[in-house]
């Protein structure tokens, strides 16, 4: 890289920024922030466009229409999620932080990285929809609104990370 | 008042167009507190950079805050926002099983985009991850049917389950996040700390 990119922003500083933008989604949606609901309902999307029959009698599908009306994509999170992609590189592009790399522990492979990713991808994929939600959706809206059920999962993902962390620190530290 | 889209202040393309100005917010914030770097969200765990507990809960509590005085002064209604389900089964073993997620991926699916729109490649595969993830959910939901159902609790705040009012639990909390800020400083100062 030939020019530093700028540092981060002091995280309480970034804290209360995030925090304004939970309120303004609860005041404005009545409701929080998320990001696996939204590909959930892509997912749903496609799965509808590819084999609408499949979709059409099996039950996680039409468990998903009898909680949300409309088209799985007018929805309001994954209206969100496209900002979320927006604002993302809206920040890396002022810092200088826009690069396509793969970031990884110099004492690990890019591939070893890149496998630990995809497995850690479908992971978090399955646990969100069990719990309902993922970082943001169940644990950060859910704390906001102190939730019972939102807090549990939050609990249980930083535990259950912790309580993993030492047979993965290889790839990290 | 609030919430302004359930009180039909505001149309529902309205309501989806704002979501795509909060998603703008939501994601230049968490890229610029640098959750767009899977090292420094891992940090957490091993304790050299506590970035992600300080930003999550100066968050949390902020909207928390912020919910409960708009509700004083008039501003929110908050029995119409809406308040995460409890199936107490499912929560737990979700969570869990996301944790594992994250310790392997060094995401979650929020950051994991923003990694993604400032072109982390590992970001990108993560993504792929929670694609798959979610289909082999919604083409094994028999499997899953009785965990996820399980433990259905209604939507209880954790203030009504101990008994105390929201404005006591939001001051345990403030305390116990200060707590934790105060320990986050002093982890890191243990731990050698780059910048990724």
């Amino acid at each position: 890289m030939t020019q530093n990119p700028k540092k981060y922003m002091n995280p309480y500083l970034g804290g209360v920024l995030l925090g304004i933008v939970l309120l303004a989604a609860n005041f404005i949606a009545g409701r929080g922030l998320g990001a696996s609901g939204a590909i959930k309902s892509v997912v749903v999307a496609t799965t509808q466009a590819v084999a609408p029959g499949y979709t059409a009698d099996t039950k996680y599908f039409k468990e998903y229409h009898e909680e949300h009306s409309g088209p799985p994509l007018k929805n309001w999170l994954v209206f969100q999620m496209l900002g979320v992609v927006v604002g993302g590189f809206a920040s890396g592009a002022l810092a200088g932080r826009l690069k396509f790399r793969v970031e990884h522990n110099p004492k690990i492979t890019s591939r070893r990285r890149l496998v630990f990713a995809l497995l850690g991808g479908i992971f978090f994929g399955i646990g969100s929809q069990l719990g309902r939600g993922c970082t943001s959706g169940s644990a950060l809206s859910g704390l906001a609104v102190i939730s019972f059920g939102g807090i549990i999962t939050m609990m249980a993902i930083f535990g259950g990370a912790y309580a993993l962390a030492w047979f993965f620190r290889k790839n990290w530290i | 008042m609030g919430p302004l889209s359930v009180n039909e202040i505001i149309s529902p393309n309205t309501n989806l167009f704002l979501a795509f100005i909060i998603g703008i917010g939501f994601g230049f914030v968490l890229e610029q507190c640098g959750f767009s770097s899977s090292r420094k969200l891992a940090g957490l765990f091993y304790g050299y950079d506590m970035v992600v507990l300080k930003v999550f809960f100066t968050g949390g509590v902020t909207a928390m805050l912020g919910l409960l005085f708009f509700s004083l002064f008039g501003w929110v209604d908050l029995n119409l926002v809406y308040i995460n389900p409890t199936f107490l089964a499912s929560a737990i073993v979700g969570g869990l099983v996301m944790g594992a997620g994250f310790i392997m991926g060094g995401f979650c699916p929020g950051t994991s985009f923003c990694g993604a729109a400032i072109g982390k490649i590992d970001a990108m595969i993560f993504i792929v991850g929670l694609f798959i993830g979610v289909f082999i959910f919604a083409f094994g939901y028999p499997l899953f049917e009785a965990l996820y159902k399980a433990g259905d609790m209604g939507a209880p705040k954790i203030s009504s389950m101990l008994s105390i009012s929201d404005g006591i639990f939001a001051f345990i909390l403030v305390v116990i996040a200060l707590g934790m800020f105060y320990v986050s400083e002093w982890v890191e100062k243990k731990f050698p700390r780059e910048e990724y």
